[in-house]
């Protein structure tokens, strides 16, 4: 009989890059700042100047393995703008959209319970060993097997709309290269009832544990902030698209229904001497105060409405919680996660049964221009892709801005809360390293796409003096 | 299907955009033309949870990755199911999705990494870096005997990620 070893495969670009935290104690030993060291991803500039338009839909999916259906996307509708094909088709419109609630199905699903329930169901102090997706598997089988099952339907989804899980080349400038036939719709029908059973059920979940745990809740990794991302015309939430509306941390419209291909007017990114990532920040409310949280909590936060039944319950529950008001509760991400899980999923049903699926007018163009910009509100919150193209058809600039970025600033302030919080002396206690982790966990950030570190997404914590000299460091992963 | 014999997975996983990242996928899209009855070949940018409920189709699963470290050409080792947890992954490893099958569906498979020694990790758009493509090659003239001749054990023996030594086999001649 061979000998079982480890194996461990070095893990390279495909997994996230290293999260790193320092810890900045001033003179008399308070927690001044913490900071998230993320390498911002470089090369993309380089990467895509003289490809030609087309072709960059199903190039920037390279990126990143973990969403690469958002930048197939946000890059198909930047490139609709440049063969003036932005006004699609119906069936151009209703496949891209079944394929971004299969992504945000998927992803969401995945978040909720493959990494964040091991939080909620064993508790933040649980020993790692335990609180993991096999700890839940072994305490709650049926809750996992349901997780996988949710993921795998949303990859099913993507497979037949996008037509492979690698490079998909279903979007293309000006709508799509195939419609969904019966054979696949009939698929998909199939377990969509069972799939909208599981989605209500974890937002029960989501919902029982916030309101049970709130007031251990309401001040963990929480602070003020503004939200941004993308709201219909009348105000109901577009995860594909919309205008943009910024709402402060009591619910003030900072700007609203802004043309997004005029971003650059209203959104800048401020630079620091200690990050590659750069911090996004609304530019007439300055670096100081304008900066801003994306994602699920920003979604419930500025849309007005929800156009689905079970998924506009569900936001008023929410919503209730804060008495109607702006919810700025670093753990509700996972409660708003949810109930978007749900809005996709009834989308997804709609979608299925909407004969315009089958159509064949998939695609359209117009007046060629030379820049377009192409934004949609991915899983983790609102991407731009920004392209300009020259007569010869290559692109000559390219800019994007990835969720994780807009959260750059949150993700830090989040941090520093819970090391204001919890730090005790300049031990690094493995309460306070859990604590950490879930604190980054909730904004599920995705580093694939904004850094490009080898090796397996570890936490490294510091703490530091007010002169730079390291007096504890801890890691885990 | 009438197959007598295992069912087998070989999964390579990676990202084509990312140099030597793609090695995995590139070792399964030549071996795909040989696939026959009780072969089957996938690839994905990476692995996660929902490949537990495949794995647990199959009798048998070969990873193939590209190798940051450890000996060149390749080395071929078995998986050992894990319970470690990555910090804020949306990717799981072949431990973690070889526990995840057996916990959650009961599944007997056996598995198994093939890890081709890649160099290049760099920027993005890369392609296969040239020490890279070499590897490959004899890494793919591995596989295709492994998987005729299926005696997968024997190879840890000899390939083992820890036996200080890659493979020495030569390629054999194209299909």
């Amino acid at each position: 009989m061979s000998v079982i070893k480890r194996v461990v495969i070095e893990p390279v670009t495909r997994v996230e890059g290293h999260g790193k935290v320092t810890i900045l104690l001033d003179e008399s030993g308070k927690v001044v700042q913490a900071r998230l060291h993320v390498v911002e991803f470089r090369g993309f500039e380089r990467f895509i100047q003289g490809r030609l338009f087309w072709e960059v839909p199903v190039l920037v999916q390279r990126l990143c393995g973990i969403c690469p259906v958002s930048h197939h996307l946000a890059a198909a509708k930047a490139m609709d703008i440049i063969v003036g094909g932005e006004k699609l088709t119906p069936t151009a419109e209703k496949l891209r959209r079944l394929m971004h609630y299969g992504q945000m199905y998927q992803s969401h699903a995945l978040h909720f319970f493959h990494l964040a329930s091991p939080d909620l169901l064993f508790g933040f102090d649980a020993d790692p060993a335990i609180r993991n997706v096999i700890g839940v598997a072994a305490k709650y089988p049926e809750l996992a097997v349901q997780a996988v099952m949710m993921r795998k339907y949303g990859q099913e989804i993507i497979k037949a709309t996008a037509g492979k899980k690698i490079h998909g080349t279903g979007a293309i400038p000006g709508g799509v290269n195939k419609n969904l036939s019966p054979a696949e719709r009939d698929v998909l029908l199939k377990d969509v009832d069972q799939q909208m059973t599981w989605a209500k059920s974890a937002v029960k979940i989501a919902r029982e544990y916030t309101t049970a745990h709130l007031k251990e809740l309401l001040p963990f990794g929480s602070f003020e902030s503004n939200h941004l991302s993308l709201v219909r015309a009348d105000g109901a939430m577009d995860l594909y698209h919309g205008n943009l509306r910024a709402v402060d941390a009591q619910g003030k419209k900072i700007f609203d229904q802004i043309d997004y291909r005029k971003y650059v007017d209203f959104i800048a990114e401020d630079v620091r001497d200690w990050s590659y990532m750069k911090f996004p920040f609304i530019k007439k409310l300055g670096p100081e105060s304008g900066w801003y949280r994306v994602g699920p909590l920003a979604r419930l936060n500025t849309a007005d409405f929800i156009d689905t039944p079970a998924a506009e319950t569900a936001r008023k529950e929410f919503r209730a919680v804060t008495g109607g008001k702006t919810n700025n509760v670093t753990m509700a991400y996972h409660w708003a996660r949810m109930v978007e899980l749900l809005h996709s999923i009834e989308k997804i049903q709609a979608l299925l049964n909407d004969k315009d699926l089958q159509g064949s007018d998939l695609v359209v163009k117009g007046e060629r221009r030379e820049e377009g910009v192409g934004v949609i509100e991915a899983p983790r919150g609102t991407l731009f892709h920004h392209y300009r193209v020259d007569k010869n058809d290559q692109v000559v600039m390219g800019n994007l801005i990835v969720s994780t970025t807009h959260n750059n600033e949150p993700m830090n302030r989040a941090v520093s809360k819970v090391a204001q919080d919890h730090l005790s002396g300049v031990e690094i206690t493995e309460g306070l390293l859990n604590r950490i982790e879930v604190a980054i966990r909730a904004y599920d950030p995705c580093l694939s796409c904004a850094t490009h570190a080898l090796g397996q997404m570890a936490l490294d914590v510091s703490v530091v003096d007010v002169e730079g000299k390291m007096l504890a460091q801890k890691s885990r992963g | 299907m009438n197959h007598v014999g295992p069912h087998i997975l070989v999964y390579g996983y990676g990202n084509p955009g990312r140099g030597d990242d793609g090695l995995g996928p590139a070792l399964v899209a030549a071996l795909e033309p040989l696939a026959a009855a009780g072969l089957t070949c996938e690839s994905d940018y990476q692995l996660a949870v929902e490949d537990a409920a495949t794995l647990a189709e199959y009798d048998v699963v070969v990873f193939v990755d590209a190798a940051a470290s450890g000996p060149a050409p390749f080395w071929f080792d078995h998986v050992q199911a894990s319970r470690e947890l990555s910090f804020s992954s949306h990717s799981a490893t072949p431990g973690q999705v070889v526990g995840l099958a057996r916990e959650m569906f009961g599944a007997q498979v056996k598995a198994y990494a093939l890890g081709i020694r890649g160099y290049r990790f760099g920027e993005l758009g890369d392609s296969l870096s040239e020490p890279a493509r070499a590897n490959l090659a004899l890494a793919l003239a591995f596989a295709r005997r492994a998987v005729c001749e299926q005696h997968f054990d024997e190879y840890t023996r000899q390939f083992g990620a820890d036996s200080g030594r890659g493979c020495v086999c030569d390629p054999q001649p194209e299909a």
